[in-house]
C-alpha cells in the first residue's frame, strides 16, 4: 500500500458513504475547531496574544524589531555554521570509517596466499583485531545519546589542556555521533550492491581498493543520498543542543531574547517555524531525490530494452535503496 | 576509576530515572503515535490533515524547542507540576509520537497493494480491511523501524536531564564533574555504560524479534 494509494483501503464512496464521510468530516472539524478555540481562550486569558509579546517579532514598525531579528539572524547563522561543519566532517570521517570497516573485514577473511604461514596468521589476526576495534568504536558511539558525545568533547578535552571554542566542542561531538551513523549508511549501501559489480571490477583487473573507491563507493553514495539528506535534518536539529554548552545558536539566542521581552511561547513559535520550514524542505528534497533515483539512471531505457541485460539488478538502484532504508530508518 | 565505585549509588539512581523516563515516554509515544497514524490514514480529510500536520511539525522541530514549550510554556498557561519529570515524559511522548506514526505508516505501506485490493473486492469495509488483512501483515515490517525509534527516544531522554530538571543518568554523572571535581573521563564513561546497558540489549532484542517474525512467514 504505497503513499499515493492509501485510498485503496476504502472503496470509492457511494452516495450513502459520501454523506457519512461529509457528516463525519464536519463533526471532526467542529470538534477540532472547538479544541483549537479552548486553546485560544486559555492563551488569551494568560495574555499570550498581546502586542508587547508579538510586536517585536512580527511588526517591522516596532522599534525592537530590527535588534531582535539581527540577534536571531546571528543565532541562525551560527546554527547553520555548526551544522555545515558537522555534516561535512561527518561525511568525511564516516566514509573513512566505512572504508576501514569494509577493508578490514576483507583483510581478516583473506588467506594471504604466497606468504609463509605464520606471517599470514599474524596479518590475519592483526586485521581481525583492528576490525573488532573499528566495530566497537562504531557500536559505542551509535548506542550513546548525541548529547553525551558532545559532553565528551566539552568536558574531557579541557581536562587534557585542549581549549576550544564552544562551536568546536559542538562540532566534534556532533561529528563523533553522526560519522558512525553515516558510516553505517554508506556501508549498508555498499553491501546492498549486487555482487556482479565487484566481480566485474575484479575481472577487468582493478585491485580491491580500486574496486571500492571507483565502483562501489560512488554507487553507494548515489543510493544513499536520501538517507544522507535525512541525516542532515537530524544534524540541523541537534545543533540546538549547543544551547547546553552555551554555544550561541538560534535556541540559545531566543532564550536571551525571552529573558528580555518575556515572550517565551512567541519566540519559540518563531524559531520552531524557521526550523520546520528548513527541515521540511530538506525532507521534500530527500523524497524528490528518491523519486529521481527510482526512475533509474540515464541508461534506464537501454536497460528496459534489453531485459536482464548488462545492467540487470544494478540498473535499479531504488530497489537497493529501499532494502537499505528499511535497515537504516531515520529516528531523530 | 574510583569514582565509578565510590559513587556507584549515584549512577544506579540516575540509571533508574532514565529507565523510568524512557518507559513512561515509550508507552505514551506508542499510544499517541498509533492514534496519529490512524488519523493519517483515515478516510476523513480533517483528521488526515491533523495527522499529517502533527508529523510534519514535530518531526522537524528540535526536541530542545518541544521541551521548552512543555516545561516552560505549560506553566505559563497555568499547568503546574510538582517536578519536571512529568514534563519530561510529555515532551518525549509528543516528539517521539511523530516518529512512531511514521514507523507504523511505513509498515502499512510495506504490505503489497494486492492484499488491500483483494480484501476490498471480497467486500470488506475500511476497518475490516485494516484490522483483518493489512495491520496483521504490516506488524512484521513495523518492528525494526519502531525499535530504532524507541532506542533513539532513550538516547533523546538525556536532554531532559541536562537542563538539571530531572536527576537522570547524564545529569548525575555531570554533577559529579561539576560539583565534586571528579575526572570527567571516568564520570562520563560511567554514564556511557549506563546508556549502552539500555540501548544495546534493546537493539539485540529487536533483532531477535525481527528474526522470529521473519521465520513465521
Amino acid at each position: 500500500v504505497s503513499r499515493q494509494t492509501t485510498s485503496v483501503l476504502f472503496d470509492a464512496p457511494g452516495p450513502r458513504a459520501r454523506r457519512r464521510a461529509i457528516i463525519g468530516s464536519i463533526v471532526s472539524a467542529v470538534v477540532l475547531l472547538f479544541l483549537g478555540f479552548l486553546a485560544y481562550r486559555q492563551l488569551a486569558a494568560k495574555d499570550q496574544f498581546t502586542y508587547d509579546r508579538w510586536g517585536p517579532l512580527v511588526d517591522p514598525g516596532n522599534d525592537k524589531f530590527t535588534t531582535v531579528w539581527r540577534r536571531l539572524g546571528q543565532g541562525f547563522r551560527n546554527t547553520l555554521k555548526a551544522a555545515a561543519y558537522s555534516i561535512v566532517l561527518s561525511v568525511v570521517v564516516g566514509t573513512l570509517l566505512a572504508v576501514l570497516r569494509l577493508r578490514l573485514g576483507e583483510l581478516a577473511r583473506r588467506n594471504w596466499p604466497g606468504i609463509p604461514r605464520p606471517v599470514a596468521w599474524v596479518l590475519k589476526g592483526l586485521a581481525w583485531v583492528l576490525a573488532v576495534l573499528t566495530r566497537t568504536f562504531i557500536e559505542f558511539f551509535r548506542g550513546l545519546p548525541v548529547l553525551l558525545s558532545i559532553f565528551f568533547a566539552w568536558r574531557i578535552l579541557p581536562e587534557y589542556g585542549i581549549k576550544l571554542s564552544a562551536l568546536w566542542y559542538l562540532v566534534i561531538g556532533l561529528t563523533a555521533y553522526n560519522s558512525v551513523i553515516i558510516a553505517e549508511i554508506i556501508r549498508a549501501g555498499v553491501v546492498s550492491l549486487p555482487r556482479g559489480q565487484t566481480e566485474a571490477a575484479r575481472a577487468i583487473g582493478l585491485t580491491e581498493g580500486q574496486t571500492l573507491r571507483m565502483i562501489l563507493l560512488p554507487q553507494s553514495f548515489r543510493i544513499m543520498m536520501p538517507a544522507l539528506i535525512s541525516q542532515l535534518v537530524v544534524v540541523l536539529k541537534d545543533t540546538s543542543l549547543g544551547f547546553i554548552i552555551s554555544y550561541e545558536e538560534a535556541v540559545r539566542v531566543s532564550g536571551q531574547i525571552y529573558q528580555y521581552l518575556d515572550n517565551l511561547l512567541q519566540i519559540a513559535v518563531v524559531v520552531a517555524t524557521v526550523f520546520i520550514a528548513v527541515n521540511y524542505s530538506l525532507g521534500r528534497l530527500a523524497i524528490y531525490v528518491e523519486k529521481r533515483l527510482s526512475q533509474g539512471p540515464r541508461t534506464a531505457t537501454l536497460a528496459a530494452a534489453v531485459p536482464g541485460g548488462p545492467l540487470g539488478a544494478a540498473g535499479d538502484p531504488s530497489a537497493a535503496a529501499e532494502a537499505v532504508a528499511q535497515r537504516v530508518p531515520d529516528a531523530g | 576509576m574510583n569514582v565509578l565505585v565510590d559513587h556507584f549509588g549515584e549512577f544506579v539512581g540516575g540509571f533508574l530515572v532514565t529507565l523510568r523516563l524512557s518507559a513512561f515516554a515509550a508507552a505514551g509515544a506508542l499510544i499517541l503515535g498509533t492514534l496519529v497514524a490512524a488519523m493519517r490514514i483515515s478516510p476523513l480529510p480533517p483528521l488526515r490533515f491533523v495527522g499529517t500536520s502533527y508529523v510534519n511539525i514535530f518531526r522537524n522541530t528540535p526536541l530542545t524547542i518541544v521541551w521548552t514549550f512543555v516545561a516552560f510554556g505549560l506553566p505559563k498557561l497555568g499547568v503546574h507540576m510538582k517536578s519536571y519529570f512529568p514534563f519530561g515524559v510529555i515532551a518525549l511522548t509528543i516528539y517521539t509520537a511523530a516518529f512512531v506514526c511514521e514507523a507504523i505508516r511505513a509498515g502499512i505501506n510495506s504490505v503489497p497493494i494486492g492484499q488491500a485490493e483483494a480484501a476490498r473486492s471480497i467486500g470488506l469495509a475500511f476497518h475490516q480491511t485494516l484490522a483483518y488483512v493489512v495491520l496483521p501483515q504490516s506488524f512484521r515490517a513495523t518492528i525494526p523501524p519502531l525499535g530504532s525509534v524507541i532506542i533513539a527516544m532513550v538516547k533523546n531522554s538525556a536532554l531532559i536531564g541536562s537542563f538539571g530538571y530531572a536527576l537522570d543518568l547524564l545529569a548525575r554523572g555531570d554533577a559529579l564533574i561539576g560539583g565534586q571535581g571528579e575526572s570527567a573521563v571516568w564520570c562520563l564513561f560511567g554514564v556511557a555504560i549506563g546508556y549502552l546497558l539500555i540501548t544495546i540489549p534493546l537493539g539485540l532484542f529487536i533483532g531477535r524479534l525481527e528474526n522470529a517474525m521473519a521465520v513465521a512467514r
